[in-house]
Order: C-alpha cells, then structure tokens, then sequence
C-alpha cells in the first residue's frame, strides 16, 4: 500500500510497540492545533526521510528507526522544527512549534 | 527535452487556469486530498484505481488508458498540467505514465499542491464536468519501462539509482517511515546501485533544484552519463520523480524507470541483494 494514512492521534490496529519504534505529535502555534502542516522527518544527517500532511487536528505519525530525528513542519503559520532521539522500539510523543 | 519544455511555475499556473487546451489534472499519493480542494478546474486521476489494472500487477493497457482519458474529458491535443501531493511522486509518475503512451504534451506543475497550498493559492471544491472526448493512445514506449530481467542484466554494467531513503536502501526499513513496514520479502539494495534519495532533488517547498545542482548531486554520487541508466525505488513513483529530473531536466538520453521496483525485486528467487550503505566495497 501506498495510499497516505490518515494521521490521527490513535495508532492504526495491528501496530506493535514491542517491534516498532512510532514518533507521534501535534503542530502547535502559540498553543494552538494548526491542522494541514506539511511535516517532514528527517535523520540525523539533516537528510528528508518522509513527509506527510498533518490532520486538522495537527496530528501527525512516524514509523522511525532508533537514531536522533528532526520533525519539521511547514505551514502557512510559519515553520519550526523538534528534535526526537529514539533509543528503541516503542511510542515517542512530541510537538513542534511553528512561528 | 529541457525545464521549459517540463515544468510551469505556480505564477504560471494561476494564471493560464482558463487557458484554451490546457487541462490540470492532480494526482496524489492521498487520494482523497482532491475532495477537499483542489486548483480550480482540475480534473482527478486516481493513481491507484485508474492507473492500475485491477487484477494484475500492470498498468492499464492502451485501450484501458484511452477509453480513462476520454472519460476525463482530455483530448489529444490537449495539454495536461500534472500536479499532486506529497511532492509530487505521483504526479511525476503519472507524467512518466502519459510519456509512457505517447501524450507529449505534459508538463509538471514545479512544487506541486504543497507549494500551492503554502503560498496560500486558490482550492476548490467544485468538481468540473468536461465533455468526453476520443482520445487515442500510442503503444507503450518501453525505452523508458525497464523491466526485472533488464535490471537484473543491467548489474554492474550500466547505472543503477536507488532513489529510497538511505535506510531502505541498506535493508534496515522496507518502506518509507511514514508508513507500516509491509511489502517486499527482502530487504536490501541491487548490487552496484547508487543511492542518490530522490529528496535530494527537491527544494524543501517540493520545487525542484536547479539544473546545475542536480548536475553536480548525480555527478558527485557516481553517475555515469556515458552509460544508460536505470531508477528505481520501492513502488515506482518516487523514482518517476528522479526519471523526470535526470531525462526531462537534464537531457539525460537513455534513463528508463523500473516500476517493479523494490517490491518486485526483493521478492524474486534467485537474484543477488546488497546489504548496507553500498560504500564499503
């Protein structure tokens, strides 16, 4: 498959925690949601692994690998950035800040 | 071919939405991206249910293509402006797709809906009705299609690009991050391929570089521009994006793309896979 996910705050059934490593988190500006972020993931050399759309909500999903990772978000808000260090499989929350 | 021949700007774009004979068509990845709005007048082509047969793992075939472009209302003489999401993979292969049947005159919206949608430009939701049309296609031009036994020929004789990530390309994800990891039986790269990511030929608002920096960044990872070439990456559409760059911008002559890819590849018995970054040996 290769249709975008939806990107929602509740993980898709059949996601394994146990195996996979899944960076979740909301883009925010001063607080609040900014849905339709185009946000992008990328590793720790600066390079572009992967991008989506987050939802309305601000919502927006990860399947990750354990390394340090930036999330990026580009909106009409603004832009800003986070980064996330990865140790292993399991959930990693964040939020990015766009200004 | 030549930027001017492949790509319209945004600026462009908004203002030849009327134009005579020109039709946009939005392809995304997200195929319900459309229904939310889309450019005004832009008809859409589902890459999945439209551009696929529905039982074997092909494209449609020439009559299945002119019987879905007449239903779209566009004609032979038509110009079709191809624009899409997620920096424009899939309209690039949709581009690729109308090459590949003989529809010259196509050209490539630069940044695709997410410049349009950053730089805050007009979406619509209404749905245009265009009368159908007679379209006729040519026969599959294979001499930008490789298929799996050319690629596998092709090992150390001619260039292979990988355009997946750098994780996918040493085996350690089979897919792209932001999706469940599911597909091919293997994971890994074809021997001697290069790994050239196909975002390194993209500016960050999804336009893409210039003609000379996407000359040094294929130059710099080893491209052999005497050799004929071969892209490849997991589904076929990222590495249309980097088709398009290498043949379409920079006149690069003998370029196919391998839509079997790597879910073709790393399910056949048999063949030799590489593990790792492709550096060290």
């Amino acid at each position: 498959m290769c249709s975008a996910p939806e990107q929602t705050a509740e993980l898709p059934a059949g996601t394994d925690l146990t195996k996979e490593s899944v960076l979740v988190g909301k883009v925010t500006s001063g607080g609040s949601p900014v849905g339709g972020a185009y946000v992008r993931l990328l590793d720790g050399t600066g390079e572009f692994t992967a991008e989506v759309v987050a939802s309305a909500t601000g919502d927006y999903r990860f399947y990750a690998a354990p390394g340090t990772w930036t999330v990026r978000a580009l909106s009409r808000s603004g832009n800003g950035q986070t980064e996330v260090a990865v140790g292993g499989p399991g959930l990693f929350t964040n939020e990015v800040q766009v200004a | 071919m030549s930027r001017q021949d492949a790509l319209v700007s945004a600026d462009w774009a908004e203002q030849n939405l009327d134009a005579q004979n020109t039709v946009f068509v939005e392809v995304d990845e997200d195929t319900t991206a459309y229904d939310g709005g889309h450019i005004p007048g832009a008809v859409k082509l589902d890459w999945k249910t439209e551009l696929q047969d529905q039982v074997r793992r092909d494209f449609v075939d020439k009559a299945g293509f002119e019987k879905l472009l007449s239903s779209k209302g566009i004609g032979n003489d038509d110009t079709v402006i191809l624009y899409g999401g997620n920096n424009n993979w899939f309209a690039a292969y949709a581009y690729w797709y109308f090459k590949l049947y003989g529809h010259d005159a196509v050209k490539l919206l630069d940044g695709g809906r997410k410049k349009w949608e950053l730089d805050g430009r007009k979406l619509d939701t209404e749905v245009p009705q265009r009368a159908q049309t007679s379209y006729t296609a040519k026969e599959q031009d294979t001499s930008i299609r490789a298929f799996r036994d050319e690629v596998v020929n092709a090992i150390g004789t001619k260039n292979l690009v990988d355009v997946r990530s750098p994780d996918e390309f040493s085996g350690k994800l089979l897919a792209p991050a932001h999706l469940p990891q599911e597909q091919a039986q293997r994971g890994g790269h074809i021997p001697s391929a290069l790994n050239v990511p196909w975002s390194k030929a993209a500016n960050e608002d999804g336009t893409f570089k210039s003609d000379d920096e996407l000359r040094k960044l294929y130059e710099d990872e080893g491209l052999d521009s005497s050799r004929p070439t071969i892209a490849y990456c997991r589904i076929g559409e990222r590495s249309s994006h980097s088709w398009f760059a290498l043949h379409e911008l920079l006149g690069e002559t003998d370029v196919k793309n391998y839509d079997g890819s790597w879910t073709e590849y790393g399910s056949l018995i048999g063949v030799p896979v590489e593990l790792g970054d492709g550096k060290s040996s």
